[in-house]
C-alpha cells in the first residue's frame, strides 16, 4: 500500500519534472496527493476509478486528445450545462484544475 | 459406542475435504468491498470481525452485491463489466464473467434463478443463470435512432420480473422473465428526463425513478401497470436553482416506513418526506449537506443520512416520528456506505478514506468497534437474499 503511493508519487514526480509548467510549481506535493485522490475517488465517482468512464465520460487521454486544455479546463471550473457534472471552482483553485486537466491529458499514473 | 465411533470418524473424513472443520450458518455473514484493490472482506456480524480476504475481482468503484437465496453465495458487479460469484464459506471465487465494459449493479431474480446486470457501456442488461453463469438474455437498451442508453435502478421485484430506467432516454422498461430465455419488455416512454436511480418497495409494487434533469421523481405502480408512469414531488425544488451536486444520490435501500418515504433531494441539503398512501409531500428534513443514502432503519424507527463531497464525513440519524435531526455523528473520512444488522441494533459505516469500517449501536449512538478495510465502500449483509429490491 504505501509501496504503491511512494510509487505514484514517484510517478507524478518524474512525469512532472519532465513537463514542468508555471501551474504545476506551485501546487505543493501534499495538496497533489489530495488532488490524486479527489481525481480517483470523486471524480471518480461519475467517470470512474480507472476514468474509463460511468454515467459520465472516459477521461482516458485518447479521448481528450485534440480537445483544447483551456475548454477542459472551463468544463471543470464551470461545469457543463443540461448533464451532472458541477462547476468545481469554490473547491479547486484554477491553478489545480490546470494541473489536473494537463495530468488527465497526459495520462494519470496507475495507482489508486 | 461402536456407532458414535464410526460416526466420528465418518464426520472427520467429510470434514477434511472442507476449508473449514466447523459447520456454521451464513446468516451473519456479509461482503465489503474494497474499491481500490478490487477485493472483498467476508465479514461476521455475530463477533464483529473479519473471516476472509478474497482478491482479484478488477474493479470495485461502486461495485455492489446480492445474494443467492441460500445465502451460500454473493454475486457481486464490478464497474469494470465482471460479474463474480463467491463462495461465503468456501472463502473462495466459484465463477467469474466480464459481462460487459462498464456496469452499475444488478439484482436476483425472486426465485433465485437469475441474475440480471444493468450495463453503462454497451447499454443494456444480460440476464445470467445464477448456478453457472450462463448467459441466458441480453436486452440492449435501444433508443431512438439507433441508439443505446446508458441503464440505471435495475431491480427485482414479484413474479421474475425486472425494472429498470434508461438514462438517456427518459424511459423506465419492466422485463418479465418467467420464460428467462425469452423476456418479454414493457416499455414506459417519457418518464421524465436522466433517470438516475431508482428503487422499488419492500412489497415489489413500487417502482421509483430519481431524476436528475428535472424536479420530481418517476413512479410505476406494478400492480396497475395500466395508469402509467406517474410525476410524484412535481416542482420539489420549486423553481429554485439546484446546488451543483457531487455525488448521485442512491436511492436503493429501505428508505420506506409504513406511512412514508425518504427521498434524498437532488441538490438540496433536504430529505423530502412522502405521504406512501397518496404520494405527495409529507415535508422535508433540513440536512447537513446533499444526502447520497437516506436509509431507514429495518423497523422504520429511524432514518441514517449520508452526505455527497464536501459534507461526506457526517452522518446524521432522523426520528421518523418527530421528522427532526436527533444525531450528528462524524464517524470517519468519506463515508460512503452503511449497512444495518438484519434487525437492526448495529449500522456498520465505511470511512473510505481513513480504510476502516465503523460499528455503531443505533439506540445508544455509541461507536462500538471499528474494522480494518482498505478504501471501504459498499456493505452488505446476506439478510439482503431475502428481500425484494435488495
Amino acid at each position: 500500500m504505501l509501496q504503491r503511493s511512494l510509487l505514484s508519487l514517484l510517478a507524478v514526480v518524474l512525469l512532472l519534472g519532465a513537463a514542468p509548467s508555471q501551474a504545476t510549481a506551485e501546487i505543493e506535493p501534499a495538496r497533489q496527493r489530495e488532488l490524486l485522490h479527489l481525481l480517483r475517488h470523486d471524480c471518480g465517482s461519475c467517470h470512474g476509478m480507472t476514468l474509463k468512464g460511468g454515467l459520465g465520460p472516459t477521461l482516458l487521454p485518447q479521448a481528450l486528445a485534440g480537445k483544447p486544455a483551456a475548454t477542459l479546463e472551463a468544463t471543470v471550473l464551470y461545469g457543463r450545462a443540461g448533464t451532472p457534472m458541477p462547476p468545481w471552482h469554490g473547491l479547486l483553485t484554477e491553478e489545480e484544475v490546470a494541473w489536473l486537466v494537463a495530468l488527465l491529458m497526459k495520462g494519470v499514473p496507475d495507482a489508486p | 459406542m461402536h456407532r458414535s465411533l464410526l460416526l466420528l470418524s465418518l464426520l472427520s473424513l467429510l470434514l477434511g475435504g472442507c476449508a473449514t472443520t466447523t459447520l456454521r450458518g451464513t446468516g451473519d455473514l456479509g461482503l465489503i468491498i474494497e474499491r481500490a484493490d478490487g477485493s472483498v472482506l467476508i465479514v461476521e456480524s455475530t463477533h464483529q470481525q473479519t473471516l476472509a480476504r478474497i482478491e482479484g475481482l478488477g474493479d470495485l468503484s461502486h461495485a455492489s452485491v446480492v445474494y443467492s437465496r441460500d445465502e451460500r453465495y454473493a454475486y457481486v458487479f464490478g464497474r469494470d463489466g465482471a460479474l463474480t460469484k463467491v463462495d461465503m464459506l468456501g472463502h473462495k471465487i466459484v465463477g467469474r464473467v466480464m459481462q460487459s465494459g462498464n456496469s452499475i449493479g444488478g439484482a436476483i431474480s425472486q426465485d433465485g434463478r437469475l441474475v440480471a446486470v444493468a450495463n453503462y457501456e454497451p447499454g443494456g442488461v444480460k440476464v445470467f443463470d445464477a448456478d453457472t453463469l450462463e448467459l441466458l438474455a441480453d436486452i440492449p437498451a435501444a433508443y431512438g435512432d439507433g441508439k443505446f442508453s446508458k441503464v440505471v435502478g435495475l431491480e427485482d421485484t414479484t413474479d421474475n420480473r425486472f425494472a429498470f430506467s434508461l438514462y438517456d432516454a427518459g424511459e423506465i422498461w419492466v422485463m418479465d422473465l418467467r420464460d428467462a430465455r425469452n423476456p418479454v419488455i414493457e416499455k414506459f416512454r417519457n418518464i421524465g428526463r436522466q433517470p438516475y436511480d431508482a428503487l422499488v418497495s419492500m412489497d415489489g409494487r413500487h417502482y421509483i425513478a430519481g431524476l436528475f434533469g428535472e424536479d420530481g421523481l418517476a413512479l410505476l405502480d406494478l400492480w396497475r401497470p395500466e395508469r402509467g408512469v406517474q410525476r410524484i414531488l412535481d416542482n420539489y425544488g420549486r423553481g429554485e436553482q439546484p446546488l451543483p451536486v457531487y455525488k448521485m444520490p442512491h436511492l436503493e435501500g429501505w428508505a420506506l416506513s409504513e406511512e412514508h418515504a425518504y427521498l434524498p433531494a437532488i441538490g438540496r441539503h433536504e430529505v423530502l418526506i412522502v405521504d406512501r398512501h397518496n404520494w405527495k409531500e409529507a415535508g422535508r428534513v433540513a440536512v447537513h449537506g446533499q444526502p447520497v443514502f437516506a436509509m431507514a432503519r429495518p423497523d422504520g424507527r429511524q432514518l441514517w443520512v449520508n452526505f455527497a463531497h464536501p459534507h461526506n464525513d457526517t452522518v446524521q440519524v432522523i426520528d421518523t416520528v418527530t421528522h427532526q435531526v436527533i444525531a450528528t455523528l462524524k464517524p470517519g473520512k468519506a463515508v460512503l456506505h452503511m449497512e444495518f444488522t438484519p434487525r437492526g441494533e448495529h449500522i456498520w459505516l465505511s470511512a473510505r478514506d481513513d480504510n476502516r469500517v465503523d460499528i455503531y449501536d443505533t439506540r445508544t449512538l455509541q461507536h462500538l468497534g471499528s474494522l480494518p478495510v482498505r478504501n471501504p465502500s459498499g456493505i452488505f449483509f446476506t439478510a439482503r437474499a431475502h428481500r425484494i429490491g435488495l
